[in-house]
């Protein structure tokens, strides 16, 4: 009874012979018109730049002030200036580059830092990107089982409980140490996701509700644990603070002490690996897959649809629990209030933008990390300030919710299979 | 209204949907638009109604040419749609739906509903509609809800009405009164466009009949045409209309429910104490009108639903409490009622698809890792061996049509291990080579020793596969027949006539089967019926 969108018969209708054979041309070509989802994604993220670009150079004192005719030159100025800004402080400089090549040997390059320089700002993005992808990953999993895991926050909280606790308390050899913080991480993230899998499961209780409520419920956990130095508050301090973890316990750097990047990235990618497998290659995700496209089809052909939303709950929950023990683990050290930043709502963004499936959050979560990266830089050298990338971020994101702009926009046709893709707009509604 | 369509082509991608149709339509006739699914039949609609704009051709009315850019334009010029899902808001009433898009405002600015209370009365009057204004459309059966969407149609001064598969969700006295009203429209003036797949629906009502084969007004003929006329000019070949099957031969019991009793999530009871046998070999068939309890009689076979009281045993296996996952590796291979809800994941591929209920098992997975060469090579032998036509395998099942979505479900649950087959209405909306298709595979199993259960409320169906029949009526088994009974007698039964016949409550095996297809019905019912192996729908078509 809704209102059903004209569907036109569907080339699989009959199969013609001339639709197989075609050139690879002929399909890019198709493929770019029909407005797949892939060019869609990257004509958002042109709109948005492009609009971004305009924000920032008609919000800066310098162009509105301009006298009239300086007025296109000097924003176009200002624009460029914060994206080249934006560019250097996120994946690379040249002038870190000049540097380089202007010391006597290499040995004084290395030893005095400037080959690090040339790979700091990459070194960020990636740090940046680090939680950004495992929560991402917390929301595209339970995405593909046809739940909404808005719950980021909390499962984070859970996994950076267990992974400073553990970091500070116990005394363990170096790798032993990172390991049981690590597996803790998850376990204390898993457990938050259990929660909200069981509670569905059992009384039916909406995902979405239970997420956001534990939300609340973790950050003044949290923040009650950190009230008093019976419970994790640091011996002594004023602050409520743990104490730093032990340094056994830190994740290791990978590139050097000078770059932060840490093996908490790999654990990032690896996860994102480890999700695409589940979902594609196990019987496991097939099950989420199922239960998330149909689920009474899914328990008439004898899978246990509850099972599934429990079980992707716990994995989901884990992996925002290990965003936070890579956050305690490789950067912060310590746990406060607020730790938790904004991962949890960060988290959707990234996941819708990578379209819910494992690779699309891990570019998603490598741009925002880098538009974190770069944004300090951004302010100072265009004098744009920092909110700008936010705003950026909202942009991108609503391009992306919203194919038909996009597509109007750039005169794209509509999708064939109108009821096929479009599968964040479905997800929002749901 | 005289209405004309002139060289319309309309085409998706490399898919041509409509190749140069011409068509007219003259006022006060019902113009009847027949073919099989995917024939381009709703799409030549969308494109008269304006939903999608033709690459080529005109729409005429009145002699003069006619832009429809949206529905809005379409309306305006005066036709109407009733689309095969209808679209109305449940929560709001008959005259709120009506009046939705055209609201009227009365002189200070409120909603005019008295004004449209009065208009729906008095259309529903004019043509016995039976509608009431003031009724939640939830609250409604399906065909008044369908006379809803007449009457919306009808408000707007629609000179032209288009029903798309209008009897696809109606039970068969709804049909009958949905004949009556659109005989009513068509002496009043109004002009119907009435698409179908089904021969005898059209018969019945067309005064003209179109026929569409792939994309292309294939023929025109008088509603006396013969039924294996029009279903060759369908089909594009010669169909056998005709039961060919050999008798039952009869084994032990192997599907036995004993005084089964299933509750809704009302609470109502749906299935009242029944109890039935199905034998090896033999086909046994449930008739009965919709809504009288099948659906969860099913569920409740297959453990989707709990049984309240009884027994079910499958070769003397308790399986009353089993999950559907063991009642699938019992060896029950299952044709859900509504396959895209409840038979296919309509945006997996064919080939998932095809394992969505064996996807944990040997060769298909070891461990928890899916073995995709084995699954694939899965699809690839089932889609040959069932004809599935699709471009690749890795099409999403839902973007096949329903005939071929249905070969899709048998292809996996007939490939399994099986000791039954549960199928429920298992040729709902299919065209003519579909269902011949599906028959066949049916009573070949049958023929392989294996025991059938088939719920259907066609009764054509019934008789063209039952080797026995039950029939049931609010939650009861009104009676057992052998297939050789009148209708008018399997009527009565549906009707929830008490049992005259027989006293014994299972009635015995046809020890003789009706000979060469003397079924009393089976000239009546030229829709369904088996033909002949080598006349499916074979690789003539698009191989």
């Amino acid at each position: 009874m809704s209102t059903a969108p004209p569907s036109p018969p569907t080339a699989a209708e009959e199969g013609s012979p001339e639709s197989r054979r075609r050139t690879f041309g002929q399909v890019f070509k198709e493929s770019f018109l029909e407005g797949n989802t892939v060019t869609v994604t990257v004509l958002a993220l042109l709109s948005a730049l492009v609009l971004g670009g305009l924000l920032a150079a008609f919000t800066n004192p310098a162009v509105l002030h301009a006298p009239g005719g300086s007025i296109i030159p000097k924003a176009w100025d200002v624009a460029s200036a914060t994206y080249v800004a934006l560019f250097e402080g996120s994946v690379f400089n040249p002038h870190t580059v000049a540097a380089l090549f202007h010391q006597a040997s290499i040995s004084t390059a290395i030893h005095d830092g400037y080959l690090s320089a040339v790979f700091a700002p990459l070194s960020e993005t990636a740090v940046g990107a680090t939680p950004l992808i495992l929560t991402g990953l917390a929301v595209a999993l339970p995405y593909q089982a046809g739940l909404f895991n808005i719950g980021g926050q909390s499962q984070f909280i859970g996994g950076a409980i267990m992974a400073a606790w553990l970091g500070y308390d116990l005394s363990l050899p170096f790798f032993v140490h990172v390991v049981v913080c690590v597996i803790g991480g998850f376990v204390g993230g898993a457990a938050i996701g259990w929660i909200v899998g069981e509670l569905k499961a059992r009384t039916g209780a909406h995902e979405v509700i239970v997420t956001i409520m534990l939300n609340y419920v973790m950050a003044y956990f949290l923040a009650y644990l950190l009230s008093s130095q019976s419970l994790l508050q640091a011996p002594g301090s004023p602050n409520p603070i743990t104490r730093p973890i032990a340094s056994n316990a830190h994740l290791p750097l990978i590139a050097g002490s000078n770059l932060r990047i840490n093996v908490g990235f790999l654990i990032a990618i690896a996860c994102a690996f480890g999700a695409w497998w589940l979902l594609n290659r196990t019987t496991t995700g097939f099950e989420f897959r199922s239960v998330g496209a149909n689920p009474s089809a899914a328990r008439v052909a004898g899978m246990k649809v509850e099972r599934s939303w429990v079980l992707v709950f716990l994995i989901a929950g884990g992996l925002a629990g290990l965003a936070g023990s890579a956050v305690i683990q490789g950067t912060d050290f310590t746990l406060n209030p607020q730790s938790f930043g904004t991962y949890g709502i960060d988290a959707i963004t990234v996941a819708l933008l990578g379209r819910g499936k494992p690779g699309g959050v891990v570019a998603a979560g490598l741009l925002f990390g880098a538009l974190h990266a770069g944004s300090p830089g951004m302010q100072n050298a265009a004098n744009t300030p920092v909110q700008i990338v936010q705003v950026l971020q909202a942009l991108i994101v609503l391009f992306v919710i919203a194919p038909p702009l996009v597509k109007a926009m750039f005169r794209l046709r509509a999708t064939r299979a109108a009821g096929v893709g479009t599968g964040t707009s479905r997800g929002l509604s749901a | 209204m005289e209405l004309e369509l002139r060289g319309i082509t309309k085409r998706f991608g490399s898919l041509v949907a409509n190749d140069g149709i011409s068509l007219s339509v003259a006022p006060g006739q019902v113009h009847a638009l027949l073919g099989e699914n995917g024939a381009g039949k709703t799409t030549l609609m969308n494109v008269l109604y304006g939903l999608t704009q033709p690459d080529e051709g005109e729409i005429l009315i009145d002699g003069k040419q006619a832009r429809f850019h949206s529905p809005k334009d379409a309306i305006a010029a005066g036709i109407g749609m009733v689309h095969q899902h209808f679209m109305l808001v449940p929560v709001f009433t008959v005259a709120e739906n009506v009046t939705l898009g055209i609201e009227q405002a009365d002189r200070v600015g409120l909603l005019d509903r008295r004004r449209t209370r009065r208009e729906v009365a008095d259309l529903s009057r004019r043509y016995g509609l039976d509608v009431d204004p003031d009724a939640l459309v939830e609250d409604l059966p399906v065909g008044i809800q369908q006379r809803v969407e007449i009457v919306k149609a009808l408000v707007r001064q629609a000179n032209v009405l288009i029903l798309d598969e209008p009897t696809a969700v109606l039970t068969p006295a709804e049909t009958e009164e949905l004949f009556r009203i659109v005989r009513q429209l068509r002496d009043g003036g109004t002009s119907v466009i009435f698409i179908s797949h089904k021969l005898r629906e059209v018969q019945a009502i067309a005064d003209t009949i179109t026929v569409l084969r792939r994309g292309a007004v294939v023929g025109e003929r008088a509603p006396d045409a013969t039924a294996e006329d029009l279903a060759s000019l369908m089909v594009g070949r010669n169909v056998q209309l005709r039961v060919s099957k050999t008798p039952a031969k009869p084994g032990g019991t192997v599907l036995d429910v004993d005084k089964l009793t299933v509750t809704g999530d009302d609470g109502r009871v749906w299935v009242n104490g029944m109890s039935f046998q199905v034998r090896a070999g033999e086909i046994l068939g449930i008739a009965g009108v919709q809504g009288n309890g099948q659906t969860e009689l099913c569920e409740a076979l297959m453990g989707l639903r709990p049984a309240a009281a009884g027994i079910v045993t499958l070769d003397g296996r308790d399986l009353t409490h089993a999950t559907p996952r063991a009642r699938l590796r019992a060896g029950v291979a299952y044709v859900p009622e509504d396959r895209t809800e409840d038979g296919l994941v309509g945006p997996f591929s064919v080939t998932e698809n095809l394992i969505l209920d064996m996807y944990d098992q040997p060769p298909f997975a070891s461990g928890i890792n899916l073995q995709l060469p084995a699954i694939a090579k899965n699809a690839e032998e089932r889609i040959a061996e069932f004809d599935v036509r699709t471009p690749s395998a890795a099409l999403p099942a839902g973007s096949l049509s329903g005939g071929n979505q249905q070969k899709v479900i048998l292809a996996r649950e007939l490939g399994r291990e099986h000791k039954v087959l549960i199928a429920s209405q298992p040729t709902r909306g299919l065209d003519v080579g579909s269902i011949e298709f599906v028959h066949r595979r049916i009573v070949e199993q049958r023929d392989h020793g294996l025991a059938v259960l088939i719920v259907s409320s066609e009764l054509d169906e019934i008789y063209a596969l039952a080797d026995r029949i039950a029939v049931m009526y609010e939650g009861k088994i009104t009676g057992f027949r052998d297939p050789d009974v009148p209708a008018a007698e399997l009527g009565r039964l549906m009707a929830g006539g008490a049992d005259t016949a027989s006293a014994e409550g299972t009635a015995r095996a046809p020890g003789t089967a009706p000979g060469e297809d003397d079924a009393p019905v089976a000239d009546a019912s030229p829709i369904t019926g088996i033909g002949t192996p080598g006349t499916g729908p074979a690789a003539q078509e698009d191989a």
